[in-house]
């Protein structure tokens, strides 16, 4: 685990960048990870993340299936939103661990 | 392996030949997985594997229950009427579980992924199978010489299932 200055706020993250305490979390932090991405942030992509947020909140395996049929986004919207591997992406900026699932 | 480091897979190119529902799936997640790794992803479909695009037979698939030493069932069962049936639906409920959708809603998410979908125009001609039997998420119909150019590039791999 790392200590990590991330817009202004002392976090813990593992080494490959990914929020461990996603309580440490905020709207600032989420901004600088995404600019980190290369993406600039809109009111959907805030969508998706605290969409992704209460899904790890509730201990939901997150899969790009449930993203899907989320009601937020289509899955062409995901990866539009997100590109170049959007799940890993979207749960970085939104603060909470890499997703395991392999679908 | 810091060579590897500098040589990233950049592109799958997979070509799926049977039509077994194990061999589908696993073509299927290999070809999502890579889309959410950021990895370019195509597939080919020939010969039976062109079944799993086939609009009256895709929902139809099954798991071989005979001459498949993994699924620990005597030979004789497993040929038994409606084995396959029971092992398919016991396969599917399971993979429900997991969050792995069906063979239909699978192929609509590749394709929304940006998953490229050919079928094989040789297995076509074969079968005599045409472009209205497939599915509308087709990107079309390619020859192998068409599929090998769609390879071309540093990074690409490819894999016969």
């Amino acid at each position: 685990m790392i200590e990590k200055k991330i817009a202004g706020y002392n976090v813990l993250c593992n080494e490959q960048g990914y929020l461990t305490e996603p309580d440490q979390w905020n709207k600032e932090i989420g901004l600088e990870l995404a600019a980190e991405e290369g993406i600039n942030i809109t009111d959907k992509h805030w969508e998706v993340l605290e969409y992704l947020r209460n899904q790890h909140k509730q201990e939901v395996a997150i899969t790009i299936r449930k993203v899907g049929k989320s009601g937020i986004v289509d899955i062409k919207e995901f990866y539009q939103l997100f590109p170049d591997g959007p799940l890993k992406k979207a749960s970085k900026i939104a603060g909470i661990p890499k997703p395991v699932s392999c679908i | 392996m810091e060579n590897a480091k500098n040589k990233p897979v950049k592109k799958m190119m997979l070509i799926l030949s049977k039509a077994t529902i194990e061999n589908v799936y696993a073509c299927f997640i290999l070809a999502n997985g890579a889309r959410m790794e950021g990895i370019e992803s195509e597939i080919f479909f020939t010969f039976f594997g062109l079944e799993a695009i086939q609009l009256k037979k895709l929902n139809n698939l099954h798991v071989a229950t005979v001459g498949n030493p993994a699924m620990h069932l005597p030979t004789m069962l497993g040929g038994l009427p409606g084995m396959e049936a029971i092992a398919t639906k016991m396969m599917k409920s399971e993979m429900e579980k997991l969050d792995i959708p069906p063979v239909e809603e699978f192929l609509e998410i590749l394709s929304a992924s940006g998953t490229k979908l050919w079928a094989c125009k040789l297995a076509m001609d074969m079968f005599k199978i045409k472009e209205e039997d497939l599915i509308n998420d087709l990107d079309g119909v390619l020859t192998v010489g068409g599929f090998y150019e769609r390879a071309e590039g540093e990074g690409t791999h490819l894999l016969f299932i």
